[in-house]
């Protein structure tokens, strides 16, 4: 559906080629291509309009240099601008230095606050935490019934208590309660759903900022889905003014938006986006990654870099050979194996590689395999694979105890390591086969690297 | 055609509309309805909206006072900040931009006059009909989308329209899924004095649909209404449960579902033309429910929705109680936009 960016801004640099320096006149049609990727990506048109003018100026009078295309350059300067927006490191978790520690919930209806919570208890409790649960959403009907399904599936405490009438006095008296609570039972983590209202209802916004008073929390989350177009501005920045919000959860990212709001929401409130939510499981959260996003909202990741970053590197006639062996006849051997891995090392870090995949569609096990990935990993697999016969790399069938043995010891791992490595390439060897026949794209989602 | 009032019925639509828009370009003295109903309260809930967006588009066009192509430049990033995507607001432009380069246009007013126009007729031209239900058979309302557009609120104001209009409704809990989705299905059946069918959380989906579908039938009700789980898109699996309903609801009623709405959130930005994409090709979707008009949010990705798959918007939310939905009426809704 949306052709990458960097195949637009190749088209709209094939005119600079040849000319030295990246000016007013030539930069015109790139920028263009660039807004409206931003926009379609749902990045609000002002914020689109300050990114554009910090990227002008940081692209004029930039040097055309020989390694790296003009597109590649603006790409460059644009994904840098747009990680500095949205902060370069991961966000912390605030912690109250004396307990409990309160999160308030805040957000829009549907936006995701009561998964949210059940998942952030969870995930705080994995972190070895005790956090209690409290819905004071008294108006959605069966919204407090929903957190207590949550909280019971994570076996999370929550505190019900009795409601006779939804209103405020009703809400503040809850969260009060909860407070109590999670003090006597020794919860050092207060959870606080709270019903979705809308920015501009100032009843409900005045009882946020009831509760506010009430619970002094340490971190206000404002949570945000991530298919929110061009409104998020509004609403972030009314949360913002109205709460001095002190994070985002940005849900739902497991869906294909790009999630241009991410850029919005963190122009506008100047806060960190704290968590994703990547799926209906309560493990589903994980902590925001700036430089991903930006590859997203960027389109797909950078494919065309990757390419042209692979061809200038690996050697052509080896690659193809590889594939030929893998996709058919007897499969790749352990010593065709090595000699990728060596080409994968040449290419720079396996994440930065990795990286540049998309992270939605068929690319998105390929992502999360590379938070695992341990480049030390890599040259681990390579000293097993060294530490055979070429007999061996050729028939991995016929590496018996013995040999594993052997080949453990040489390599300085574990038979066990070496055992996981003959296992995992076996599969891949015969999944590549399979390959031959079968969609590419559709086994590639399922893959799995050897020794990984 | 099946006679209801809560139908937007396509004629009435697009009378209120021209009506409307003669007011607003002669004035009008003497006819000036006092309508309090459906109409003005639609007006109100996209009110913002419509303050939001002439305003903007007032100052594009007053930044530049003879019309040019960098009018319809700033125009176009104007219409995107809508929420219309660039190709809506590309095919949009098109024509006005032809026109403008042959100087045809001589002013503001003219230019969004034949924009408003342009957008009228986008929402108008989307005509995918619902399925006629056979006499004496009930009519099954299916109700899907993404997770949190207010699914379960619009069944609960829908079956509300349709109890006032004096009709037999039945729901169908068929969100197994999410925590208390049943539970929440249930307060709206006692608060608009319908029954709901339902199982226990985790069951099937399709067994529920069945059963409430054979109720209904037995005892000649005139509609089903079913809430399903909220979904992503691109969950091909829960897409596939979606085929799945499809065909045991054919299986027990002709031509079920009639009607399958999809839910989307006004606050939805270029990715509801995906959910509306996918979710036309497993469910079948007939028409739109835009929910949530009541914030500052535009819910112009309907227009591009409308322009690219032609399905039309059927109702908007514009609150939390049950009276808050309302037929739409594309003529008000553009109206007001570009007043």
């Amino acid at each position: 559906m949306f052709e990458n960016l960097s195949e637009k801004l190749n088209r709209a640099f094939k005119n600079l080629r040849g000319q030295g320096k990246i000016t007013e006149e030539n930069i015109g049609e790139a920028l263009r291509e660039i807004r409206l990727a931003l926009l379609e990506a749902d990045v609000n048109v002002k914020v689109v309009k300050d990114l554009i003018d910090h990227i002008r100026e940081k692209a004029l009078g930039t040097e055309v240099m020989t390694a790296l295309t003009p597109a590649e350059q603006i790409v460059k300067i644009v994904r840098d601008e747009l990680i500095a927006l949205l902060g370069k490191d991961t966000a912390k978790f605030k912690f109250a230095s004396q307990p409990p520690t309160i999160v308030l919930m805040a957000g829009l209806q549907g936006s995701g606050k009561t998964t949210t919570s059940g998942k952030l208890a969870n995930w705080l409790k994995k972190g070895g935490h005790r956090p209690m649960l409290v819905s004071v959403d008294v108006y959605r009907p069966a919204a407090r019934d929903q957190l207590k399904v949550v909280a019971d599936a994570i076996k999370a405490p929550i505190y019900a208590g009795n409601l006779e009438q939804p209103n405020t006095e009703n809400v503040l008296r809850l969260a009060k309660e909860a407070r109590k609570e999670a003090v006597i039972s020794g919860c050092d983590i207060l959870i606080v759903d709270t019903a979705g209202r809308l920015h501009i209802d100032d009843q409900l916004m005045d009882e946020m900022q009831g509760l506010k008073a009430l619970l002094n929390p340490q971190e206000i989350m404002f949570v945000a889905d991530a298919m929110t177009g061009q409104d998020a501005v509004k609403s972030a920045d009314e949360f913002h003014k109205k709460l001095s919000l002190t994070g985002v959860v940005l849900t739902k990212m497991d869906g294909d938006a790009r999630g241009g709001a991410a850029l919005s929401i963190r122009h506008v409130t100047g806060q960190p986006i704290k968590f994703i939510g990547i799926g209906e499981k309560y493990d589903a959260i994980e902590p925001f990654h700036p430089d991903r996003i930006v590859s997203r909202i960027l389109g797909m990741g950078d494919i065309l870099s990757l390419i042209e970053k692979a061809e200038a590197t690996v050697d052509k006639k080896k690659a193809e050979e590889f594939t030929k062996k893998a996709f058919a006849g007897d499969g790749f051997s352990l010593e065709d194996f090595r000699d990728q891995l060596r080409q994968v090392k040449k290419m720079g870090s396996f994440q930065s590689i990795l990286g540049m995949l998309p992270r939605i569609g068929p690319f998105a096990n390929m992502q999360k395999m590379a938070d695992k990935v341990d480049e030390k990993q890599i040259n681990r697999v390579e000293a097993i694979i060294n530490s055979m016969t070429a007999y061996e790399r050729d028939h991995h069938e016929a590496i018996n105890g013995s040999r594993r043995k052997r080949i453990a010891r040489g390599s300085g791992t574990s038979v066990q390591e070496v055992n996981n490595l003959l296992r995992q390439y076996a599969q891949m060897r015969k999944m590549f086969k399979d390959m031959g026949k079968a969609s590419f794209a559709r086994k590639l989602a399922g893959m799995k690297m050897p020794g990984m | 055609m099946k006679d209801s009032k809560a139908r937007a019925d396509s004629t009435s639509v697009t009378n209120s509309g021209q009506n409307f828009m003669i007011q607003t370009l002669f004035g009008s003295t003497e006819e000036q309805p006092k309508k309090q109903g459906i109409f003005e309260r639609m007006k109100q809930a996209v009110s913002r909206t419509r303050e939001n967006l002439s305003e903007r588009i007032e100052e594009v066009v007053s930044l530049n006072a003879e019309i040019d192509r960098n009018t319809l430049d700033d125009l176009e990033a104007t219409l995107i900040g809508a929420d219309l995507g660039t190709k809506t607001t590309e095919q949009l432009l098109a024509a006005l931009r032809e026109k403008a380069d042959r100087k045809q246009i001589g002013n503001i007013a003219e230019l969004k006059r034949l924009l408003k126009e342009e957008v009228r007729n986008v929402l108008l031209r989307a005509n995918v009909q619902p399925v006629q239900a056979v006499d004496g058979e009930p009519e099954v309302i299916m109700v899907v989308g993404v997770n949190g557009t207010g699914k379960t609120t619009t069944i609960g104001k829908l079956a509300n329209v349709f109890r006032a209009d004096g009709k037999h409704v039945l729901l169908c809990a068929a969100d197994t899924f999410r925590a208390a989705a049943i539970e929440q299905l249930e307060v709206w059946g006692d608060r608009t004095g319908t029954e709901v069918i339902k199982t226990k959380a985790g069951g099937d989906p399709a067994a529920v649909l069945f059963d409430a579908l054979q109720a209904a039938k037995a005892r000649s009700l005139d509609y089903v209404i079913v809430d399903t789980a909220g979904r992503l898109h691109t969950k091909s699996s829960l897409m596939t449960e979606l085929e799945k309903m499809r065909r045991t609801a054919q299986r027990i009623i002709t031509g079920a579902p009639h009607e399958t709405l999809l839910v989307v959130d006004a606050t939805t930005g270029q990715n509801g033309l995906q959910q509306a994409k996918l979710f036309t090709e497993s469910a079948g979707v007939t028409g739109i429910v835009l929910t949530k008009l009541d914030g500052t949010a535009k819910g112009g990705i309907v227009v591009a929705i409308s322009n690219e798959l032609g399905l039309p918007v059927r109702y908007v939310g514009v609150g939390e109680k049950a009276g808050d939905l309302l037929p739409f009426d594309a003529g008000a809704f553009v109206d007001s936009l570009f007043e």
